[in-house]
């Protein structure tokens, strides 16, 4: 304990920090009063600060004008697909770049680690080409070959050959591109560095194959990373915005962050601001829940990323 | 680079396990880049049929357009108050709740939970806190202050209201590392100046501040990383750009000018600027990591 007593000091710091997690979280307390409102109340200047009743109207109002239901299921998936994905991925290309020896290991290390400085806003308009059509490469060296001609020859009549396969509006196009992570396998390598050689050699010793290591003893040691990583990335998955943007264009592929926005009232609809938060509330639940329950594992998780 | 001493000699199977994120990442992150780096040399017109290799034009051009040069000024301005705002609260936040040691878990459970909000979300929150009409910080300036606040119609209005928006996300973010980097300092070097007769004030600012410096550089560089990039979707739901540009961060642009005006060759030379000005921050966040580690081992 400290040597000092300062009790000044401790009643400021007590009084800063109820002032801090007040402001903090105002926003927050503001938009759950006015979900209770009704649109009489809401409109008021000022709104009142008193909680109404209209709470469970608002929120199935919001949930049927803005389809939320639908978009809902549609962040769920994304969001797991991207957790489930990108640790799945990481999980084996960190255990391939630390328990093996092969001629391209460096390579790929830095191949991985280089897409730390390609984030999806640097390169919008190029990868949703490449959604849009995942052979477009394929096609250029079919075009490039005059392969068109050869078929066409072959077959004695004019054939034009495209090849076409598009991620767009499907979940594989809302998942796929976001489950490479330089980040992920970054922190799987530096955890399975600091594991004892000797788990190593045992295993080896007892005959095990190297993916037996990995499911019977380097997955069950990986947990609390793991854990960890689930929470950041649900996160992460959830509050995605680019990447769902450009690539839905159906609305019933839409994630509930985007869709939220509808539910915004403009300028010359009535100020339906009660409803506006209602939704915001319900969209921003699960990852606020995933935090706030998995609050160790999480601050664990974001404090190792650091290092 | 590292390996462990003890490892597997199996031929194939390294191969196969790294090869769906080699997959994914020479798909979506080294081919889209490499296209994109080719297009900003190109010019074509509207409809994709044709396209013409310009050299550096689209450069020359993007560097004259007086809207660019505006939208890296806003850039700048944006990412600057954030960035000051949210390291500043986070870390004073994070001093007080180091403090008060029983409750330590309490305030950051309290404190930490604007981090799981969407940035859009975030944005639509403060929208409706300081609309002109129905929000109360903007109801309680204009009846007490006197000011006109319509961040819908003034540009210096709108750029504080994506400001409070970010900030407020990130200052959770910083205060959980800010937190963590005070508890990592012993307890003893701080007793040992109290002891000493240092004030609480000035062992802040002699043994914990320069201590704490690793983790400000970390903080400093996510927080521009976030303003940069992530507030992308606080723009897009709240003010797209406006009022007349106001907002209209770089990252915006480049969506606006390529996925809005199709604007091909430019926007992709303003993805290539943002993704030279991303490798060179990477660079430096990486040089001094390893200057770090030299100097503690």
């Amino acid at each position: 304990m400290m040597v000092e007593k300062t009790p000044k000091l401790d009643l400021f710091t007590y009084a800063t920090l109820i002032i801090g997690i007040v402001i903090v979280g105002f926003p927050i307390l503001y938009a759950i009063i006015a979900a209770t409102l009704s649109l009489e109340d809401v409109s008021r200047v000022p709104m009142s600060m008193i909680p109404g009743d209209q709470l469970l109207n608002n929120v199935s109002e919001a949930w049927n004008r803005g389809d939320l239901g639908n978009q809902l299921v549609n962040s769920f998936i994304m969001a797991s697909g991207i957790t489930f994905g990108k640790i799945i991925v990481s999980l084996f290309g960190a255990f391939s770049i630390v328990y093996f020896d092969y001629r391209f290991r460096v390579v790929a290390f830095a191949a991985v680690f280089c897409t730390l400085m390609l984030p999806v806003e640097v390169r919008i308009l190029p990868t949703y080409e490449m959604a849009a059509n995942l052979f477009g490469p394929l096609q250029g060296v079919w075009d490039v070959l005059g392969l068109n001609s050869v078929v066409s020859w072959f077959a004695g009549h004019d054939i034009e050959v495209s090849l076409e396969f598009s991620l767009l509006d499907s979940y594989a196009g809302l998942i796929l591109p976001l489950t490479a992570s330089a980040t992920c396998t970054f922190l799987f390598r530096q955890f399975f560095l600091t594991i004892p050689e000797e788990l190593c050699e045992a295993a080896k010793m007892d005959g095990a194959s190297p993916m037996t290591f990995f499911w019977k003893i380097l997955l069950p040691l990986s947990k609390t990373n793991i854990a960890a990583l689930v929470v950041i990335e649900f996160v992460y998955g959830w509050n995605q915005y680019l990447w769902p943007l450009l690539i839905t264009t159906n609305p019933k592929m839409t994630t509930a962050v985007i869709g939220l926005q509808h539910l915004l009232p403009s300028p010359e609809d009535l100020p339906d601001w009660h409803i506006a938060m209602a939704g915001a509330l319900i969209v921003m639940l699960p990852p606020v829940l995933v935090v706030l329950f998995m609050q160790r594992w999480f601050v664990k998780g974001l404090v190792e990323r650091e290092k | 680079m590292l390996i462990k001493r003890s490892y597997f000699k199996t031929r194939s199977l390294p191969y196969l396990l790294i090869l769906p994120q080699i997959l994914i990442t020479l798909t979506f992150f080294y081919w889209p880049a490499i296209r994109g780096v080719i297009s900003s040399f190109q010019v074509s017109d509207p409809f994709g049929f044709r396209t013409k290799f310009v050299w550096f034009d689209n450069y020359i051009a993007l560097f004259k357009d007086p809207l660019y040069l505006k939208s890296i000024l806003t850039t700048l301005v944006f990412s600057g108050l954030v960035a000051t705002v949210s390291i500043a609260c986070g870390l004073f936040l994070a001093s007080m709740a180091n403090r008060v040691l029983k409750l330590t878990t309490l305030t950051r459970t309290l404190l930490i939970w604007p981090y799981a909000i969407a940035p859009a979300i975030s944005g639509i929150l403060w929208l409706f806190l300081l609309h002109p009409s129905y929000g109360v910080v903007a109801i309680g300036m204009e009846n007490w202050f006197g000011i006109d606040w319509n961040p819908l119609l003034k540009s210096s209005n709108a750029m504080l209201m994506i400001v409070m928006a970010s900030a407020w996300k990130n200052i959770s973010y910083n205060f959980v590392f800010f937190l963590a980097g005070l508890q990592a300092i012993p307890r003893s070097l701080i007793e040992a100046a109290a002891i000493d007769g240092a004030s609480p004030f000035r062992r802040f600012w002699t043994i914990t501040f320069p201590l704490l410096s690793p983790t400000m550089f970390f903080v400093t560089v996510m927080t521009i990383i976030f303003s940069f990039f992530e507030s992308f979707g606080i723009i897009h739901a709240v003010t797209q750009g406006g009022p007349g540009g106001s907002t209209n961060i770089l990252v915006y642009k480049v969506y606006q000018d390529g996925f809005i005006g199709l604007n091909l060759g430019s926007s992709s030379a303003q993805s290539v600027v943002l993704m030279g000005l991303i490798i060179l921050i990477t660079v430096l966040q990486f040089k001094y990591v390893e200057r770090k580690v030299q100097y503690t081992g």
